[in-house]
């Protein structure tokens, strides 16, 4: 039982690192700032989660789990906030979302 | 292992600092700036040095960043261009850079036992903390009673630092200045981060008092504390409005939380003189010397996190009143 639960944490660990991997590219490569953002939300949202849960099955039921879940709970509510603020404070500011702004140009024409 | 992490910590410091000092644009460099307390407070953290992780975390990346934000918003986004005399500086930064690294070639090794810093002081203050004392963190014990006179002068730093920043600001927001409700709503149109933000306040406020009456027990204290009911009190301006945030917590109490951490530390220190005992000996606050110098920690960490908070949220004030 106890050999299960180390390799389903590592499993989720190695994933939780993996979705951070694929954010940072993400947000490397990607075209402009709200794709860019939305492959960074797999680092809060996927990364976040599954290395937290990971961390848990480790820590087992003691209070530090109870922490791991308080923190959770506060990534889970404030980091598609700050996502959203974000986007609409760009979008205020008037960066236009690239596929909008071609498929504008496109019916000018 | 933990030199591995501590390398790796560290050689993205470096990147971070050279990143901030080649960036022409002052708002991202604001950003590295909080990247880099981040990345020092994870490092304080895997030294074990858990106190100073949690201040550093709470004051470098959190509280700084938003000072720094309001100041820029009364200046402009793009740095000056470059003076003429770079080589001038140049050649002071690299002397001062070889100095320092000359310096770490005396540094006991990480971990030493024969290191003066494990060999001083610090086992008389770890054999004898359950002794004099008996509070679990002994980085609490150290910092209030031991060397009370080093937080004191703290104390009188954050105070001064205030009173400075004041000075140059102006007192900011007395209440005929204050402005018309409709120009000063905050985000109060906006929905999202209005609610979360009015879900996530009191938590904030409640984590700060943790912080703070746990510090015997755990990493705390009042200057981490100060900072976050600080940082829970500037979300609630920005998300309903700088008025109500005044109409909460008044310039004018602040100014007096701003002069109360003094007041309260040196009154413990002379109560402990009129008790019979040194200034800033706590001791003789109760008949039992353990108990007496509990409460004259307790006392002294809330001088520190009332001065703390009223010094913060003044300045943020002071910046905001500015930028209208």
């Amino acid at each position: 039982m106890t050999t299960l639960i180390d390799i389903l944490s590592w499993v989720l660990l190695t994933l939780g690192g993996i979705s951070v991997l694929i954010g940072g590219i993400g947000a490397l490569r990607m075209p402009d700032l709200y794709t860019r953002m939305h492959a960074a939300s797999v680092t809060d949202s996927m990364g976040a989660t599954l290395v937290l849960v990971g961390i848990m099955l480790q820590a087992g039921w003691s209070l530090a789990t109870i922490k791991l879940i308080a923190i959770l709970l506060f990534l889970l509510f404030t980091s598609p906030t700050s996502s959203n603020a974000l986007a609409s404070a760009a979008l205020l500011a008037g960066t236009r979302p690239l596929a909008e702004s071609k498929q504008d140009r496109g019916g000018a024409q | 292992m933990i030199v591995i992490f501590g390398v790796f910590l560290l050689t993205l410091l470096v990147i971070t600092a050279i990143a901030i000092v080649r960036t022409d644009n002052l708002f991202v460099a604001v950003m590295l700036m909080g990247i880099a307390s981040l990345l020092i407070a994870g490092n304080f953290f895997i030294l074990d040095a858990a106190d100073v992780a949690l201040t550093e975390a709470a004051v470098g990346a959190g509280i700084s960043t938003v000072l720094f934000l309001s100041a820029l918003a009364l200046t402009s986004e793009r740095e000056r261009s470059k003076s003429s005399r770079r080589v001038l500086s140049f050649t002071v930064v690299a002397a001062a850079a070889l100095v320092l690294i000359y310096a770490t070639f005396d540094k006991p090794r990480l971990g030493d036992p024969q290191a003066p810093v494990q060999t001083h002081v610090a086992p008389w203050y770890l054999e004898n903390t359950p002794k004099y004392i008996d509070i679990p963190n002994v980085v609490t014990a150290v910092l209030g009673s031991f060397r009370g006179y080093d937080t004191l002068g703290e104390v009188f730093v954050v105070f001064t630092a205030g009173i400075g920043v004041l000075f140059l600001l102006g007192i900011g927001a007395t209440p005929g200045a204050l402005p018309k409700e409709q120009d000063n709503e905050g985000l109060r149109h906006y929905l999202i981060p209005r609610l979360v933000g009015r879900l996530v306040i009191p938590f904030i406020l409640l984590f700060g008092l943790y912080v703070q009456f746990h510090g015997e027990y755990g990493p705390g204290g009042g200057f981490q504390a100060g900072a976050i009911v600080a940082a829970g009190i500037v979300l609630f301006a920005l998300i309903e409005g700088e008025r109500r945030a005044l109409a909460v917590l008044p310039q004018r109490l602040l100014l007096g939380f701003m002069a109360a951490g003094p007041l309260i530390y040196g009154s413990v220190g002379i109560a402990g003189i009129m008790l019979g005992g040194n200034f800033l000996d706590y001791s003789p606050l109760s008949s039992d010397p353990v108990k007496g110098q509990h409460l004259g920690i307790l006392l002294i960490e809330i001088g520190v996190g009332i001065t703390v908070t009223g010094v913060l949220l003044s300045i943020f004030h002071a910046f905001a009143a500015r930028g209208r």
